[in-house]
Formats: C-alpha cells, structure tokens, sequence
C-alpha cells in the first residue's frame, strides 16, 4: 500500500526523514533548505520522531555534530545548501574519509556572489570530489525515494560512505506535487535497525576516529576510499532494484529515456531532465529520433553504463548547470567526454551551460537544443564546444 | 480538461497568491488528478510583484519550468494590468479572471485586448466585508472555478478547511469559505 501525497521537494524529504527517524539530526537554517528542517523539527515538536535535533550555530557545526553522532555509533542526518554546503566542506571531506554513512539532502542553489538563492549545480559540483555519492533527483517522488535508498547505500557494509540526495533548489523544493509514499512500518522495515560496526563507543572494540595519519598511512586509507567508492555502484544498482520492489519504482545509476536507437542525445541532471522528457515525447512523435541520458549517481560517476548508452549517438549535448572556470567545458561535460575517449564514438560534442541562478530552461531551449544537434551531426564538433543556453546577451 | 492545464497568478507580495497557486494544486490532488503549485520566487517585498504557476491534468506531470502559454489567467490586483503584461502567452480562447471593481469590457478598454474570454469580480471588497482584510486569494479562487470549471466548488473548500485550520481561527477559515462562494456568484463576463 502507498499513500499518495502532494508535497513540495523540501516536505518530501522531511517525509522521507520523519519515516526514518534517524537518531541524530544536526540543522542551521539556509534558504532553500530551510523549509525541509522546519518540517522535521515540526515532527520532532509533535512528538512523531524520537530523533535528537541540534539547534547548531553554523553549518560547520552542523555537519561537525553529525560527524560526531555518526562516530558514535547514531544514525546521523543534516540538510543543506549553497553557501551553507561551502562552509561545511571541510568536515564533509571529513565525513568520507572517516567513512560514515550520513545522509545529507543537498538542496541546489547558486554561490555567492552576487547573493542568489536560486537552483543551479555549482554547490554539489564544487563537493564531487569530497568522496561522497551524489544522488541528483529529478522531481519530489525522487527525492523521498533517494533519500530512503540512501540510507541503506550509505550503510552498505562493503561501501561505508556518507550520501549527498540533491534536488533543484525552488524548482523542485518549493513546488508542490504529487508523489506516492510508503507506509511508516514498510520504510521502518526498510532501513532496519542500525548496526554499526565501528563506533566510538564500543568499549569492547576500542578504536580511534581522525587520528594523525603522516607519510606512513594516509596513502594506504586513501586508496581503501577509493576502493569503497569502486563498491558503491553495484550497492546503488542492488539498492534500486530492492527499493523496486517495495515502491514499484526500480532506480538505477542512470536512466535511458527513448535512448535506445536515439541519434541526438541530451545529457542532463535533476529537474531540467522532466522537462527534457516531454520535449523528446513531442518530437519523437514528429519522427525524430531523440533521446535523454538522466545521470542520477554523479559519484561514483558510472562511466561504463553512460559510454554504453550514449556511444552510437550521432550528436551530443551535454547540460551543466553550474561552471568549472578556466576548465574547458562543465564538470558534466568533462566527466561525457572522458567516459567516451576510446570507445570509437565520433558523436558530435557540445556542451551547454544553463540555468545559472535559477534562469528558467524552457521547452523551447530544449528544442533549440536537439536542433543544434541536427547540424552538429552533419558538420561535425563545432569549434564553439561550449555555449549558452538562455543567457540574456 | 485538455491534457495539461496551466494557470498563471498575478499579484503583489502579500495577496496570497503563492498560497492559492498551491491550495488549488492541492485541491486537484485531492480530487484524485496530478498537479503542481509553484510560485516565481523574487525579492518577496510586501507589494511587489510576483507570480504563481498551477497546473493540472489527468497525467503525471513532468515539466519543471515556468507557465509560458497558461490557458487561464488570474489577477489579484487590478494596478498590474498596466505594470505587467497579465495576458502574455494566452491563447485566443484564454481566460482571465481580475480583482476590480471595473466590468469586464471596461477593463478590456483599458488593456486595449482582442480576444480572450475575460471576467471580474470585486474580491477585495468581497474579503473586507467576509473576512475582514483585503486577501483576494480565496475569493478569486471562488471565481476562478466558476469561470473555469476545474474542480468542484467543494473540493477547494475542503482542501482550504483542512488547510487553514491549522493556523487561522474557525471564524477566519468560515469567511473564506463564505467569501468563495460570493466570488463564484458575483463574478461577470462580458
């Protein structure tokens, strides 16, 4: 049984946590997040969750007390984004490298400066290589459904690492729609009864968090990382096809939409992927043989599937939401071209960065796109590799 | 209903326009059909400005940008017919519904307007006297059902019960309903 709800992307992620009940939360306020704590600590107010919520006095602090909780033994959760997500960062490098399974909401907004609380990517992009999996979610049901899949990823034993669940700042955290939730007992299932194998306070098993580590080890705990993150897509993968079969809606590393025979691709992350989906339905009924490569785990980044899906295309547009400067496309961009050096694809290349502070993508761009990817399959990758798409010059 | 139904909402910061954009999603969700409600998140400056988007059908929705072609306008302040350009993207058959005290053809005069199926209804006066201020958003969402058709007059008041119980005095919540059902008989055509 599902109950079907009608909520914003922030409430759906409160949702999300009211169900888990995690035993620690950690909350500072920054808008667009701020409504999803406020939702959670409405649940902890009304008595709904057992959950202890700390009232912290930064964002540093926030994810510092989750780290905290996480080592000693608590199921630990904070939620962010934007600048907030700048100043935790030293302690979210932190949180991976300890190798504790927190579960962070990420709500996507723009960098200062200038000041905007609008949705772009450059807040979780600029943490991609912090070693936390990212899960980027396209609409409200994505985001209650990634953050329950997160838990248990997070917790996989053979992986261990801390989970960033994104969803567009507004777009999707301010907008109301519909979604299907499961019931408390099938989620309280679902995640289970934590059982960490190291924590602080197990006395029997003493062991040490974040202790010195010189020229001796830190290489040797790196590499380990590194092998955790070569773990995680086969848990994401296990993980989906689980979640599949309590929710109906089985989650994969990426999703292929109409990608099969598709000759023009767009490459896409988050919401901008639902509106890419009804213009591909509206050309595909014009004949067109256009498809969509939705990334949902950005990291690990799943180049082999992406490769796969996306090397018989004959022109390519990559969409980023946010810029890597002085690097010669976008960090989505960058990661398409890579996966598709040696597999004898000689797909046209184009990257479009979009929808810097919240600037709308409408059909019309997505249109405009497919497009210039009909001239870019006749003449080949145009010298002009990087472009705009609804920039106002 | 056409596949998709989009609406568009014209206010100023503090009208309640971002409340009824959502209260009339909500109202569609509850009536068993898919929806979105969303506002255009500005400055939020009491007075300024701003809009909200609703769209219903019969489908999932999976669009994730703003109203440009809404079937259906709503404006909850009669001041931006001449600041804003209320009736952009709507279809020759569209509606647009307006908090004045001018009738339809007077304010069709004003916009210098062809086309189009327009209405009005005087909403701040129907708040005063029913709910005691001036917040046109239940009003017009009386209004705009009467003229449009998208839901049953009772599905928005049970969603507006359940909604602003939590936070308003059941004599509040009853002026609402009250000045809903006004709206929907007060409001004219052309």
């Amino acid at each position: 049984m599902s109950r079907r709800l009608i909520l914003t992307g922030n409430d759906a992620a409160a949702e999300a946590m009211r169900q888990i009940d995690p035993d620690v939360v950690a909350a500072f306020p920054i808008t667009p997040q701020t409504e999803l704590m406020h939702k959670f600590a409405e649940h902890v107010a009304d008595g709904e969750v057992k959950a202890e919520l700390v009232l912290v006095e930064s964002e540093h602090s926030a994810m510092s007390a989750t780290v905290g909780a996480a080592a000693a033994g608590a199921r630990s959760m904070t939620a962010t984004s934007a600048n907030g997500l700048a100043l935790m960062w030293e302690i979210v490098y932190i949180a991976a490298s300890y190798r504790l399974p927190i579960v962070m909401p990420v709500v996507n907004r723009a960098l200062s400066g200038p000041i905007n609380i609008h949705c772009d990517h450059s807040d979780t992009m600029g943490c991609r290589d912090t070693g936390w999996i990212q899960l980027y979610s396209e609409n409200a049901q994505e985001v209650y459904d990634n953050i329950l899949q997160a838990i248990r990823i997070a917790e996989s034993p053979e992986v261990l690492l801390p989970v960033m669940v994104t969803f567009d700042g507004f777009i999707i955290s301010h907008t109301a729609e519909v979604l299907e939730a499961l019931e408390d007992d099938i989620v309280t299932k679902w995640v289970g009864e934590y059982d960490p194998k190291y924590t602080l306070l197990d006395t029997d098993n003493p062991m040490t968090f974040g202790p010195l580590d010189l020229q001796d080890y830190y290489f040797e705990h790196k590499r380990q990382q590194m092998e955790a993150m070569r773990e995680a897509p086969a848990a994401v993968k296990k993980i989906g096809k689980l979640y599949g079969e309590i929710s109906g809606r089985q989650y994969e590393l990426i999703e292929r939409y109409q990608l099969d025979d598709a000759e023009f691709v767009v490459v896409a992350l988050g919401s901008t992927c639902g509106t890419a989906k009804v213009v591909i339905d509206e050309l595909r009924a014009q004949g067109k043989k256009v498809g969509l490569l939705k990334i949902r785990c950005f990291r690990p980044f799943p180049e082999t599937e992406i490769a796969e899906a996306i090397k018989n295309a004959k022109a390519i547009a990559v969409l980023d939401r946010s810029v890597s400067f002085g690097a010669p496309g976008g960090p989505v961009h960058k990661e398409i071209k890579a996966a598709l050096f040696g597999t004898g694809s000689t797909a046209g290349l184009v990257n479009y960065v979009y929808g810097l502070g919240g600037r709308d993508i409408s059909m019309d761009h997505i249109k405009q796109t497919f497009a210039d990817l009909e001239t870019i399959a006749d003449s080949g990758t145009p010298t002009d590799s990087l472009r705009f798409l609804g920039l106002r010059e | 209903m056409a596949e998709l139904m989009e609406i568009r909402w014209h206010a100023r910061g503090g009208q309640g326009a971002k409340t009824a954009s959502l209260l009339l999603a909500e109202a569609a969700a509850m009536d068993g059909k898919y929806s979105q409600g969303f506002p255009d998140y500005g400055p939020e400056r009491m007075g300024a400005p701003m809009r909200g988007f609703t769209r219903i059908s019969e489908e999932p929705i999976r669009v994730h940008c703003a109203i440009y072609t809404p079937a259906i306008v709503v404006v909850l302040d009669d001041t931006l017919l001449t600041a804003v350009d209320v009736a952009a993207g709507t279809p020759d058959d569209g509606i647009i519904v307006i908090n004045t005290l001018k009738s339809a053809a007077d304010v069709r005069g004003e916009m210098d307007l062809k086309g189009r199926r327009i209405y009005t209804v005087d909403a701040t006066g129907i708040a005063i006297d029913e709910i005691g201020r001036p917040i046109p958003n239940a009003p017009m969402l009386g209004a705009l059902l009467k003229v449009s058709g998208l839901l049953s007059l009772d599905t928005v008041i049970a969603q507006i019960k359940k909604k602003f119980s939590h936070g308003f005095r059941p004599e509040v919540v009853e002026g609402n309903v009250r000045a809903i059902h006004r709206a929907h008989e007060e409001v004219r055509g052309e």
